[in-house]
């Protein structure tokens, strides 16, 4: 043990790949006096690194852990420690065949070139060992391959140390993290206490346990992944090199073979989840491999040992192969099925890199440097901030059951619009009995119920015929009804209420409330009490953090509204710029505010029938909030819509919200009142509208400039993102977010197809559009405009695209659908001069 | 030639163990389980044997019903069945075990030739068992065995004492408890897996006579730290290397 300092600027813990990784990007950014400690030996401490199957596959669904994963095998090759072997998906079903339709869609829209769909005859070329006769075809990436994760952490704090920037201490335990007014003071190890400014959290499995000792919690459950490695294999006798066939993940059966010198390993994500507590994992002393390797339980395999006989009978049949090695081998499982990155949301300078794999273990740990020495990284990780939890996602058996669901999900085909089964109905809006009366079809949103549409309306379908644009293919008929499109119409016809209570709702108040929020936004907000002010919050690069309102309450009382998947993280943005002497606060109302929405041309004939307010045009002009009487109760009313409708949004304590609800229901009824839910008000609406939505068009690596969002003046006062801000307003664009009109969804097999975002955006003969920082067009959005009658795209293009009428093309399930640009910019496709929104 | 192949399912320790709040067994709410190596050398015997004489193998175990996963890892190394006298799982004394065993060993419908088991078991290491068996079915008994031949009914039993090599001969039926070293067990195969999932594993009930030894508390010996010494890497390291090689003898 070498002798820890009493002082550092942060202390690692973990010297597994995410560990390793931080602690490379923190010196490699300049940063000094850092300490790393693991309680167990190095170069294997012990955790899940030390026994991972190494393995990368690119492809992924998510463009954020596809970037993660590309930027880590850039980082594992530049440091010699990655083989290029090659990786084949394999397919058993034809739902697979169309799903690999669709990786092939995500590897190219997210910049893996090296991928191509495979016959079965093509696989037994290139795997002779498999039995081609029982696959439809699989899915091959050649860039794919097998890292040493091991030696790359030993180069990297090797890196480090050289830097002199690093001390590393193996065989040290972390006893204690000490807290002091919310912020971190020092850790105390059993070699000493270390006073520091920083600690990240990068230990894998054992992060509950750490961030406990902060008082706040990391909601990830240790979970058993099976593997078993079996030889001498005679086949492999000959092999020059430790890898020389290409992994092959047999996806239907949720497992994987691959050649590793002489043997073959076979793993699972078949079985049942084993999920255990901290607690239950032994010390490095007590273990008899290593802590993260328990004992195999061969009852949970048996049926994984006939789909690997079936797949590769010659080897896996031959009874002269034994199983030379085989664990229980511990990971990191999080409900959501993300990582935990980012600063914790209630302890300043306390960091997560939790829940990472091998694939993504490098790019993490650049990500988090760079976030913790710049304030932003260079790629967008937004989906995986620590802070996007709600409380109750902290609960044991929230993280057991939704852990225990998305266990299996790991090669599942999974549908980017599926809702968990698990504890659902748990946090639900004061308005879900009225809801469930409606036969309201459920989304979760934040962990929220929230109506997607409501059954009650089906009726609506048939009134409106092919306007609905029905769908036929099963894929896009999943989680969607055209009942969603039938409630777009008829908003735009007469009205709908909306329960919006999903909302994240918080109030900024106090002396220095203005300059707080002045600071995290970009738009004026020393405005005039009683203004609804849409504003984007950018990162000090200038991308997206959100993109919110905020209500100016009172002199200094201002009261932010945002989205519910994400609102907790956007709440946070705010928090970090709260003053430490306490002359500003933020207090979050989400749980006790509900939210009702009620546009469409009828809106203010519904609302004046009930209200004795001045609610005219004039009386209450658009972007303008004020508390209103509505009946017997006092709501705090804004003019302002994510539909481009005229209308309202009404805020009230959650215990009258049903009161509010059935007046305004039995007042639209003379009215055409629908209950409409967010498949409209949150999809379709803001689509033809051209509004922008944070995750898909804003995030932080497309600025405001591309996204057509600038605004006429910038503000004198400081705000975070303001310097590249005001650069990105002198430079052209790099690329221009559009709007796109597909003009013939008819598939090569003759059926309509519809893509759902995130596909590829090519020229009509197929090619990339990649413009010069080297991002490429993808959809960001997709889907129905009703009252255009199109299915619309929005997609950023390279300036020499971004022009109307240009012809493109998006691929889609192996077809290549026409496309034209109808819009560049922001200027709403339907009501352009947003008449509807301002009468 | 038919063969009786007593196991014992242990835990599987690391270089420490912790034990229950009330000191009387190894606390196993975080590690795994075993065969007592010896064991499995015993069935890996057993094994090769058959391989040569043709028969089957029967494993007896006296232990809780999870202890069927170790009798399923030995029916997928090649035993044919197996029968479990189950108990509640806490420890039972070696003259308790060995009468059970015996008897099931005893009433069992098949005749066995051989009875073979691990001279101790890993865990409590009482290194009776074999003898008491041997005693109670009236069969003579070799111990702590590291070579074994069998031919015209004969056992040849090898056995190191020191660096003296005694070698037995003994007529079958017989009870013979050997020690690593013997062979080299192989790996289950995953074709014999799926087979030992169809193998039989019979539950028996057998009284537990009451203890004659009894355990009062159970002690963790004080042991210097055995904790890996890291010599380096590179160049530097292979000299370290060299040097313990030569502190200890073999360069």
């Amino acid at each position: 043990m070498s002798a820890l300092p009493s002082k550092a600027k942060v202390v690692v813990i973990g010297a597994g790949i995410v560990g390793n990784s931080v602690v490379y990007h923190l010196a490699k950014l300049g940063w000094k006096d850092i300490v790393q400690v693991d309680k167990g030996p190095l170069p294997n401490p012990g955790g899940s690194t030390g026994h991972a199957s190494n393995f990368i596959f690119p492809v992924d669904h998510s463009k954020e852990i596809s970037e993660l994963t590309l930027d880590s095998m850039r980082q594992y090759k530049e440091f010699g420690v990655f083989v290029e072997s090659g990786g084949i998906e394999v397919a058993r079903t034809p739902e697979r065949m169309q799903e690999f339709h669709r990786r092939l869609q995500s590897a190219r829209a997210f910049g893996i070139d090296h991928s191509s769909l495979l016959t079965p005859e093509e696989i037994k070329a290139i795997v002779p060992y498999i039995d081609e006769t029982i696959i439809l075809g699989g899915f091959q990436t050649t860039s794919a391959g097998v890292v040493d994760s091991l030696r790359m952490g030993t180069l990297m704090r090797e890196d480090a140390i050289e830097k002199g920037a690093l001390t590393v201490s193996a065989n040290t335990e972390v006893l204690d993290i000490v807290v002091e007014d919310d912020r971190i003071k020092s850790v105390v190890t059993d070699n000493g206490a270390i006073e520091c400014d920083y600690v990240v959290i990068a230990t894998g499995c054992w992060g509950p346990k750490l961030a406990a000792m902060t008082g706040t919690s990391i909601p990830l459950t240790p979970a058993v992944h099976q593997m078993k490695d079996i030889g001498p294999v005679p086949m492999f006798l000959d092999a020059k090199s430790d890898i020389e066939y290409p992994v092959v993940r047999d996806m239907d059966s949720n497992m994987y073979e691959r050649q590793h010198g002489t043997g073959l390993e076979i793993g699972s994500y078949a079985h049942r989840p084993i999920l255990y507590k901290v607690e239950d994992i032994p010390s490095n002393a007590e273990a008899a491999l290593s802590p993260t390797e328990f004992p195999f339980t061969q009852e949970d395999f048996d049926l994984q040992d006939e789909h690997a006989l079936e797949l590769m009978p010659e080897i896996v049949g031959d009874e002269s192969i034994g199983e030379k090695y085989a664990i229980n081998g511990l990971l990191s499982l999080i409900p959501d099925g993300m990582p935990i990155l980012g600063e914790a949301p209630t302890v300043k300078g306390l960091w997560s890199a939790s829940g990472v794999w091998i694939k993504e273990g490098p790019g993490v740990g650049r990500a988090m440097a760079e976030d913790m020495v710049l304030g932003v990284s260079e790629i967008d990780w937004h989906g995986e901030e620590y802070s996007r939890f709600q409380d109750f996602q902290f609960s044991h058996e929230y993280i057991q059951a939704r852990c225990a669901e998305g266990f299996n999900k790991m090669y599942g085909i999974v549908h980017p619009s599926e809702q968990w089964e698990s504890l659902r109905g748990i946090r639900v809006s004061p308005l879900y009995e009225r809801e469930k009366a409606l036969g309201a079809f459920f989304f979760e949103a934040g962990g929220m119920e929230r109506p997607q549409w409501y059954e009650a309306n089906a009726p609506l379908v048939a009134k409106f015929g092919d306007a609905v644009m029905p769908r036929t293919a099963e894929w896009e008929s999943r989680w969607w009804s055209p009942i969603i499109n039938a409630e777009h119409l008829q908003l735009r016809e007469t009205c709908a209420i909306a329960d919006l209570t999903a909302f994240v709702v918080f109030d900024v108040t106090g002396p220095k409330a203005l300059d707080v929020v002045q600071h995290s936004v970009v738009r004026q907000m020393d405005v005039a009490v009683g203004k609804t002010i849409y504003t984007p919050v950018l990162a000090p690069n200038g991308g997206f953090k959100a993109d919110l309102t905020v209500m100016r309450l009172g002199k200094n009382h201002f009261r932010v509204v945002t989205g519910g998947a994400h609102g907790m993280a956007d709440k946070k943005a705010f928090a970090n710029n709260l003053p430490a002497d306490g002359t500003a606060h933020i207090s979050d109302l989400t749980s006790g505010m509900a939210t009702i929405g009620l546009w469409g041309p009828n809106a203010r004939k519904v609302l004046e029938s009930i209200t004795t307010d001045d609610v005219s045009n004039e009386g209450f002009p658009f972007a303008s909030n004020r508390l209103i009487e509505i009946g017997n109760l006092r709501v705090l009313a804004s003019r302002i819509s994510y539909v481009g409708e005229l209308g309202w949004e009404l805020y009230l304590p959650v215990e009258t919200a049903v009161a509010l609800w059935d007046m305004i229901w039995e007042a639209g009824a003379v009215h055409g009142l629908i209950a409409a839910g967010s498949g409209a008000t949150a999809g379709t609406g803001r689509l033809e509208k051209s509004y922008r939505a944070y995750g898909n068009e804003l995030e932080t690596s497309y600025n405001m400039v591309e996204a057509g969002m600038v605004f006429p003046k910038v503000k004198a006062q400081d705000f975070v993102g303001k310097q590249a801000y005001v650069k990105h307003r002198s430079e052209e664009p790099i690329a221009i977010l559009c709007s796109l009109f597909i003009d013939d969804h008819t598939s090569s097999t003759g059926e309509k197809r519809y893509p759902l975002g995130w596909e590829p955006i090519v020229t009509r003969e197929g090619e990339l559009l990649i413009d010069s920082k080297g991002r490429r067009s993808f959809a960001n959005s997709a889907g129905s405009a009703p009252s255009l009658g199109k299915h619309l795209v929005m997609s950023y293009l390279p300036p020499e695209y971004a022009k109307v009428g240009q012809e493109l093309a998006i691929e889609y399930m192996g077809d290549r659908l026409p496309c034209t640009v109808a819009l560049v910019g922001s200027k709403p496709l339907f009501d352009p001069e947003n008449e509807r929104v301002r009468s | 030639m038919e063969i009786a192949v007593c196991v014992k399912r242990v835990p599987l320790v690391g270089s420490t163990f912790i034990l229950t709040d009330d000191a009387m067994a190894i606390d196993t709410s975080r590690i795994g389980a075993t065969l007592s190596p010896h064991e499995e050398n015993a069935v890996e015997a057993a094994v090769r044997l058959i391989e040569v004489h043709g028969g089957s193998i029967t494993l007896f175990s006296v232990g809780s019903a999870q202890a069927e996963e170790q009798l399923r890892e030995q029916l997928a190394i090649g035993a044919d069945r197996a029968v479990l006298i189950e108990t509640e799982g806490t420890e039972i004394d070696s003259q308790a075990t060995a009468a059970v065993l015996a008897q099931a060993i005893d009433q069992d419908t098949t005749d066995f030739d051989l009875v073979l088991l691990g001279t101790e078991s890993a865990d409590s290491g009482g290194y009776q068992t074999g003898i008491r068996i041997a005693h109670a079915l009236g069969r003579p008994v070799v111990t702590n065995v590291k070579g074994l031949d069998i031919t015209d009914n004969k056992a040849t039993c090898e056995r190191a004492v020191g660096a003296i090599r005694e070698v037995y001969e003994v007529q079958l039926p017989a009870v013979i408890s050997v020690l690593d070293g013997l062979n080299i067990p192989r790996y289950p195969s995953v074709p014999g897996r799926i087979k030992a999932r169809k193998k039989p594993v019979d539950r028996l009930s057998i009284a537990i006579p009451e203890p004659t030894t009894i355990r009062t508390s159970l002690r963790v010996p004080q042991s210097a730290d055995k904790g890996a010494i890291n010599l380096g890497s590179g160049q530097q390291g292979a000299k370290a290397l060299v040097e313990v090689f030569k502190q200890i003898g073999v360069m």
